[in-house]
């Protein structure tokens, strides 16, 4: 049994919803002056999305605000809002999977259900479309439907075909323009000009000609061949479900505000019990929990936590909340404490009580290192990884310590490193030099070195494809002066490079 | 500070490998070094893998903001192979920070050891603290060394506190002009259940070995160089107990 697709075009997303914000039905109240949501662009603002009784007086979006000032004076503006247009279309997505098991977004203004199989509760898919119309309508919102097998036929319908079309494998989708293939502006444009305007040109031209055309367009929007075919089933087209996401809470209204640590602490460590029990029941664990305080003031203090390994340890996470209450102001006190977790991870029933393990047998690692980064900050507790570079300062990052490390090449040991880098090299004044370039005798922080032995140079280029092109390059030399101090140091640049003056030494690594 | 010398016997002498003969040797280590040198840091780790058995356990790597601004951050292409893809790195800002950070490392029982490093002497560093670090690593059995740069030798309660500089490295066997394989001067200057003493100590081969005198200066490689000082025989230069 083919797939069975239900596309819905919110034709004006952001118009519905500025009204349904200010409560003015269609054509009544505030919508029946023009109106145009405005964004802020590169050239001065330009009508992202305008209302009806706008578009009758000629206007069309994304003209300029100026020019449509001139056609209509008292047109009335308000900030268009994007953001809050994709997280509405997600909550609608959400909705709509009372019309199949699984929806997509497909953003800007598009949604993409599977209801494959589902169509027989509604009593059969014309019937569902009239439901799905009457309820879109009922919550203020215009759409365009249409049913096909594949998510690109079903979008193309929606936006090009006839209203509520439900397409059977028999039909044809020739008849609808180039446009309904979901291309870039630009790539359309080109076929305008080929003469290609409706899909059924696409397909008299024979596949050859079509990829040989396209070859070096990798993206499905950009290669007609890729889209006809996702249009036609030929190749599957996966799209990202939206999936409703539960987010464990636990809260305390508190009869009496608190205003004194010792409670708090008090309500902390219950909560954590708390939502140990509600993670328990879900068979998870937090990585990430948020603590929010409300004050009678009206102010809401956040205080965020985040651990090394998912964990649902009650006194581990009520002491790692206690470090972080130190700076807290309560002013006239705290009347509802919530303990959200919003980044959670599967965890088997298996911890122990980490507090009391601790005194006994010592801490895990995770432990270890969500008390030294909640103390310490998370950037000072860190790991060295090899990164793939020539230069011996970027040759290694450093990154969080459980994070898993990425694999790299093997580094060839031809040249031995030092144990230690200084995070600048510092300058060094050469007060005598042998012949060959290499300094006998130097200066660094005060002191005087007489170089014994050497062994050098390595040369490293400069990382021409990232730096500017007077960066100079280094001669390394590893050295050890007459007491054993091993050092390793280099050369900026050669005399007579042309990339500044004389060379300057200096004093990068401390060997063992 | 006891006024009568305490006869000590030659079996007892600190020596390398001393851990792997099966010898109980103390967990809490401070090493005093230069802070212009990158001694102290690597003496540390070769007393770590000399003491301790090879296992695929993390190590800590504690320093102060000090510390890190004098003697630079642990690099990993210099780190020894069998340690590098294990370090986690600690940077406190203050001393009480890294010694939070030292005693947290302590406590944790996934950790092979710690290695802390703390320029000057602190004031957060007093004997109160240098015993708690000591009660933690006795309790947890992690052991710790702690480099102590451009610090004088104050009041600690360290097991074996070490003072270290730079020695002339024994010439590589093929190139004679290049320095060799690090070798450190280090003096036993206060221990429990061994005599003081001093040695020249440097990684030969697969492990630490000690010398009395020095590496030979001149001649191709390693022709004569160790006759008869396996770890076992190595003497210190003055055994000689401080009253």
């Amino acid at each position: 049994m083919s797939r069975r697709i239900l596309a819905i075009w919110l034709v004006r997303l952001a118009i519905d919803r500025w009204r349904q914000n200010h409560q003015a039905r269609e054509g009544q109240g505030a919508d029946t002056t023009p109106l145009a949501l405005i964004a802020e662009t590169a050239h001065g603002p330009r009508i992202a999305a305008a209302n009806a009784a706008w578009l009758e007086a000629g206007a069309r979006p994304g003209m300029m605000l100026a020019d449509a000032r001139a056609l209509c004076p008292m047109l009335a503006t308000a900030p268009s809002d994007p953001a809050g247009d994709l997280a509405f279309l997600e909550s609608v997505a959400l909705w709509a999977q009372r019309w199949g098991p699984w929806s997509a977004m497909d953003p800007p203004d598009g949604l993409i259900v599977d209801i494959t199989g589902a169509a027989h509760l509604f009593g059969g898919e014309a019937r569902l479309l009239a439901d799905a119309r009457a309820r879109l309508q009922a919550r203020g919102l215009a759409a365009r439907l249409a049913i096909a097998p594949t998510a690109g036929a079903a979008w193309a319908l929606a936006h090009y075909g006839p209203d509520a079309a439900i397409f059977h494998p028999d039909d044809s989708l020739d008849e609808l323009p180039v446009a309904a293939l979901r291309l870039d502006p630009d790539i359309l444009l080109l076929l305008r000009r080929l003469g290609l305007k409706q899909i059924g040109d696409l397909t008299g031209i024979g596949r050859d000609a079509l990829a040989r055309r396209f070859r070096t367009a990798r993206a499905p929007a950009a290669n007609p061949l890729v889209r006809l075919d996702q249009l036609l089933g030929r190749v599957p087209e996966p799209l990202l479900p939206v999936v409703a996401h539960h987010m464990p809470m636990v809260q305390r209204r508190l009869m009496e505000p608190i205003r004194h640590r010792a409670l708090l602490d008090q309500v902390v460590g219950d909560l954590a019990a708390d939502m140990a029990r509600v993670l328990e029941g879900l068979g998870m664990g937090a990585r990430r929990l948020e603590l929010g305080m409300w004050k009678v003031d009206g102010e809401v203090l956040v205080r965020r936590l985040e651990m090394a390994a998912a964990s649902r340890d009650a006194a581990h996470v009520a002491g790692l909340f206690s470090r972080k209450l130190d700076d807290l102001d309560a002013g006239f006190g705290i009347e509802l404490v919530r303990l959200r977790s919003p980044w959670t991870e599967p965890l088997t029933l298996s911890q122990a009580d980490l507090e009391k393990a601790a005194e006994l047998h010592g801490t895990s690692l995770a432990a270890c290192i969500d008390r030294l980064s909640v103390r310490l900050g998370a950037d000072a507790v860190r790991r060295p990884v090899p990164h793939a570079s020539h230069l011996p300062e970027r040759a290694q990052r450093w990154q969080a310590p459980l994070a898993p490390e990425a694999s790299s090449q093997g580094e060839l040991a031809f040249h031995v490193r030092p144990l230690k880098l200084l995070d600048r090299a510092e300058p060094i004044a050469v007060l005598y030099a042998s012949p060959d370039g290499l300094p006998r005798r130097f200066r660094w922080r005060g002191e005087v070195y007489e170089i014994a032995r050497a062994e050098g140079p390595e040369r490293i280029a400069p990382e021409w494809w990232r730096e500017r092109g007077t960066t100079r390059l280094r001669d390394y030399y590893r050295i050890e002066d007459g007491e054993g101090r091993r050092y390793w140091i280099y050369r900026a640049g050669l005399a007579g490079d042309g990339r500044g003056g004389m060379p300057e030494w200096f004093l990068q690594g401390l060997c063992g | 500070m006891n006024a009568i010398p305490v006869p000590l016997s030659r079996a007892s002498a600190w020596r390398p490998g001393l851990a792997s003969n099966g010898a109980e040797v103390p967990r809490h280590s401070e090493v005093f070094a230069p802070a212009s040198e990158g001694t102290g840091a690597a003496l540390a780790l070769a007393f770590a893998q000399d003491q301790l058995a090879i296992d695929e356990r993390p190590w800590l790597w504690v320093q102060d903001k000090a510390a890190l601004r004098l003697s630079g951050r642990p690099y990993r292409p210099g780190l020894p192979p069998a340690l590098r893809h294990r370090l986690i790195h600690v940077a406190a800002k203050s001393p009480e920070d890294a010694l939070f950070a030292l005693e947290e490392g302590l406590r944790c029982r996934d950790l092979a050891f710690v290695i802390g490093e703390l320029a000057g002497n602190p004031k957060a560093l007093s004997f109160t603290a240098s015993r708690r670090l000591s009660l933690a690593t006795e309790k947890h059995g992690v052991p710790l060394w702690l480099v102590r740069l451009d610090a004088r030798r104050d009041l600690g309660s360290a097991r074996l506190r070490w003072e270290v500089r730079a020695s002339p490295s024994a010439p590589p066997r093929w190139n004679g002009q290049a320095p060799g394989a690090p070798a450190w001067r280090a003096e036993l200057f206060r221990a429990r259940g061994h005599p003081p003493g001093e040695w020249i100590l440097g990684e030969e081969g697969e492990g630490l070995v000690a010398r009395v005198g020095g590496w030979p200066s001149t001649g191709l490689g390693r022709a004569g160089f160790g006759l008869g000082t396996t770890p076992a025989q190595a003497e210190p230069v003055e055994a000689l107990a401080h009253g």
